[in-house]
This record gives structure tokens, sequence and C-alpha cells, in this order.
């Protein structure tokens, strides 16, 4: 459906999108995860044709973003972040105005008109000005301004940034529903929504792709490093790190320090892709020491993010 | 086509859903009833010369303020990135908001029409010249609306828009009373640039393609220049 190649995008020296190879599926639900300033939003910016790419190609379909923007347009509904709607207008006169330059016209156009306000939940706000909507309701008249021309593929930059619990609920829940059928890339910094929504997350740092895949498959990555740990009683700490740090599989042992007396507590952290856990069980069989823990730190789309978009 | 039409509906409707545009329209028609029939009576001419010639530099003022909003307040609120999104190319945003910018000048002529039919009713007054006069004013408009349809293509700020166009446009409405500035060589150049004297040939009645073609050069470069800053963006 969607394909990227080699995408790069400089403001004058500054490199915001360094080189992406992105491929896209029809009906899948993409999350486009990231620190801010990590070239999320420039990155849809280019897919939906507001910015023209320094480097690479887009290719919707069969239409290349250089030769053919306009078809691309057509093919993508698009809400940018905080949806810049324009103010003074009616709900309804805006939508109006939306269908017509998506070639919507007469019968067909009240049609989808009524379609998105039950969709959407704009029912009671048609003929309210935009600008005295609350940040909720604008977030769903841009959605419905997106899911205009019924899109094959839908971009959403953010689209539950500033809303709140409630709100983000109903929206997600809106993307979800549109996600049965549609192409839907959706760029946030909230892990959770990407957890909840994502059928494939990509994470971006500094313009760079890091990471890549389901939800399952990036916690359960093959080149994760597991952290194990240990508590201990009747051992002293440098006997424990001296045993564990032979035991094949284990890259490193860090002594942790003693809340009770007696206590032993180390963390080991596994070699890549390598769960260590029945090694060690077998060393610390042969000794007298008594095992009282033993914990595989659980790997949270949280922990690899940070791990991923630390600043080192 | 189509889109741009849309485009132009949807910016001519706007000026009227706010009330400057009805603040514009009143000042305009005060200022020009005012200078126009204060020496009208004195003068015991019938004819609408003196209306014509208050025309370059009022628009020159009066253009600016029309059109410093049409892409700054977009570019400011971000709704640009929304126009940009839809299936429209930079022409038929281009050509939409200046057909809405010179709709507009045409509105705001049409209320002075009643000065020639009041007057054709207490004197004998030349149509011809008159026509040629609103004509005239169309064209310096549409001229002026390119400007400032460029100068509000280059920042968010709708102030700066609107000073960016009425220097250029002032400077065009009258660089033909300062020629004493100019060496003598650079004189005819200097009159040709001169939106004054275009529009006093056509307000005479005389339609030479020179002058006609001057405004809509003029025109032509703004929004040329307008689709620059678009694709430079």
């Amino acid at each position: 459906m969607i394909h990227v190649e080699g995408l790069t995008k400089y403001y004058d020296e500054f490199c915001a999108v360094d080189h992406i190879d992105l491929d896209i599926k029809g009906g899948e639900i993409v999350g486009l995860l990231g620190p801010n300033g990590a070239g999320k939003t420039t990155t849809l910016r280019m897919l939906t044709g507001y910015f023209q790419p320094s480097a690479g190609d887009i290719r919707v379909k069969e239409h290349s973003i250089h030769q053919d923007s306009l078809a691309i347009k057509r093919l993508i509904g698009y809400l940018p972040e905080s949806a810049p709607l324009y103010k003074g207008m009616l709900v309804y006169d805006y939508l109006e105005h939306v269908a017509r330059i998506r070639g919507l016209d007469g019968a067909a156009m009240a049609q989808r008109l009524f379609e998105l306000a039950d969709m959407c939940g704009l029912r009671g706000i048609m003929h309210k000005t935009i600008d005295t909507l609350s940040k909720g309701l604008k977030q769903r008249v841009g959605l419905a301004h997106a899911m205009m021309s019924d899109p094959e593929i839908l971009v959403l930059d953010e689209p539950t940034s500033g809303l709140d619990p409630n709100q983000i609920v109903e929206i997600r829940e809106i993307i979800r529903k549109i996600g049965e059928q549609k192409t839907v890339i959706l760029s946030t910094h909230i892990l959770s929504e990407a957890e909840a929504t994502c059928d494939r997350i990509v994470i971006i740092n500094k313009g760079r792709i890091v990471a890549d895949g389901s939800t399952q498959e990036l916690t359960s990555g093959k080149d994760r490093q597991g952290r194990v740990q240990l508590g201990f009683m009747g051992a002293s700490t440098e006997a424990v790190v001296d045993r564990l740090k032979g035991v094949p599989g284990v890259s490193a042992v860090t002594p942790q320090t003693e809340e009770a007396p007696g206590l032993t507590r180390v963390q080991v952290l596994c070699q890549p892709g390598v769960d260590a856990r029945p090694e060690i069980y077998q060393a610390v069989k042969a000794t007298d020491w008594v095992l009282v823990e033993m914990n595989q730190e659980a790997q949270t789309l949280e922990t690899i993010f940070r791990e991923l978009t630390r600043e080192s | 086509m189509r889109q741009a039409l849309l485009i132009f509906n949807k910016e001519f409707k706007d000026y009227f859903t706010s009330p400057i545009a009805y603040i514009v329209i009143a000042i305009f028609l005060a200022v020009t009833g005012w200078l126009f029939f204060s020496a009208f009576f004195l003068n015991n001419q019938a004819e609408l010369r003196r209306f014509f010639t208050l025309l370059p530099l009022l628009f020159a003022l009066v253009m600016p303020l029309v059109t410093m909003r049409l892409f700054a307040e977009e570019i400011n609120v971000g709704s640009y990135e929304l126009l940009l999104t839809l299936p429209v190319t930079f022409r038929d945003i281009i050509v939409g908001k200046f057909m809405a910018a010179v709709a507009f000048a045409a509105a705001l002529l049409v209320p002075t029409l009643s000065y020639p039919i009041f007057i054709s009713m207490i004197g004998d007054l030349d149509w011809g010249v008159s026509i040629a006069g609103y004509l005239g004013a169309l064209l310096m408009a549409a001229a002026y609306a390119g400007v400032g349809l460029f100068a509000s293509s280059l920042t968010r700020n709708q102030i700066i828009a609107g000073i960016v166009a009425m220097v250029i446009c002032v400077f065009l409405a009258i660089v033909d009373q300062m020629l004493f500035f100019f060496p003598q060589s650079i004189l005819d150049l200097v009159t040709y640039l001169s939106a004054n004297a275009h529009f006093t040939n056509i307000a005479k009645g005389i339609l030479d393609s020179r002058d006609l073609l001057y405004f809509l050069s003029v025109a032509f470069l703004g929004l040329y220049a307008t689709h620059l800053v678009m694709e430079e963006k």
C-alpha cells in the first residue's frame, strides 16, 4: 500500500528525518512512536504531501509523491496535530466546503455528512462556530474532515494530545472502528495509546527508525537483553558475583544494595537473546545458598522505548 | 477550475462573515463620497473624474487590508497544512483567493454606482467614460490584489503582510508624482511603473492595450511570485 524509501528531510543544516525505509500493508494500524522532535510529524507531513522530501521517495499504490502528489492526496485523509481548522466557520459549512473540494456533491454529499456526523458524534454541534468548540470536539470535526472522502489511508498526527481521558477513549474507539477497514497511520508519544490501538509500532529516534514490529515482537525481541533479579540468603556478595559471572549466557552481574542483613541481591544481565535462568539455577543448586528470589524483569514497551530513545 | 471556484466561494463568503468587510466598505464609501461630493457641486461638471482620481491611492490603502489575511492567517492558524493536503493545486488556491479579493473590490465599487446614476439624473453624464473608469478600477484592484497576495504569502503576520503590500501599492500609486527624485535616464521606466498614469488613461475613456497589459502583468507577476513562495515553503 505505502512504500517509503530513503526518505530524508533537512531543515537547513538540521536533519529531521534520516533515510527512513518503511513498508505499510493495507489494513494495518501503524503507530509512529518517538520522543518529541524525533521526526514523527515531519515524516507524516511528507507522506501527506505538505512537505517536499529532501531526498527519497514515497509511493502510495502506484503513485509517487514526486510525480503525482495530487493523486496521493486524494487517497489520504489527514488530521494534523491539534486540528487547525478554519476558526470562523460553522461546523456544517466547513465540512460542506471540504466535501465539495473532495469532489462530493448533492445527495451523496448530504448522505456522507450525515454518516460522519453520526460516526464522529457531531449531531449536536453542526450549527456551532468552530472556535467555540472544545478541543475534543474540534478533534472530532478534524476526524470528520480527514474521513470525508472515505479515504483508504488515514493519517493522524497525535490524535489524542491535549484531550481528557474520556475524550481519549472516545477518539481511540473511533480510530479502532475505522482501522477495521482502513490503513491508519498515527503518531503519538503516549505508549499506552500505541499499545492499545496499533497492530504495529514503529519507533523513531533522531530521524531514524530504531524498532519496528508488533508490541509482542518488540517486547520479546530476539536481541533484547533479559535482566534477572536474584536474592540469596547465607551468601556473600563477592561469592555470588564470582560464581554467577562464570555462568554461560550471563554477560554482567551487578550487586544491589543490601536491604536486610543476611540477604544478598544481585541483578544479572543476560546475553542478547539468551534466557540464562536455567543455567543460573543449576549453578546455584551446587552451592548451599538459599535462593529466595528469582525474577525476570518484564520487558514492556516503555522499557524498550526508553532503552532505544535514551540520550547516550 | 472547480477547486479554484470552491476556494473562491469560501474566501468570498469569509469576507462577509466578519464585520471587517462592512467596516472597510463603510469607510471606503464615506471617504470617497465625502471627497468626491465636497467639490462636485463647486466644479459644476457632470463627470466622475474626481472620483476616479481618488481611486489609485485609496485602493492602494484598501486592497492590502483585503488581501493581507488570505495566506498569513492560514499559515498562522495552521489551516494552511489542511488546505495543502486536500487534493488542490497551488494554482487552484492562488486563483481562488485572488478572485475572491477582486470580487470583494467589485463589491466595494457596486455601491458607488449610485454616483453616476445620481449624476446622470441631474446632468449629462458620459456613460462610456464612466464604464471605462470602472473597468480600469477593477483592473487596478486586480493588480494590487496580486501584490497583496504575494505579501500575504511571505509571512504569518497579517499586519506585516498588510504593510508590505501597502508600501508597494502606494509606491505604484504615487510614483508618477515623485519623478523629480529620479535621474532623467530612467524617467520613462518610472512613469511606466505608475499605476496612476495607466489608470488615468483608462479613466479618460482611452482603452489602450499598454495600460491593460500593465495591470494584468502586475497581477500576474504577483501571483507568479506567490506560487514561487508556496513552492519554496
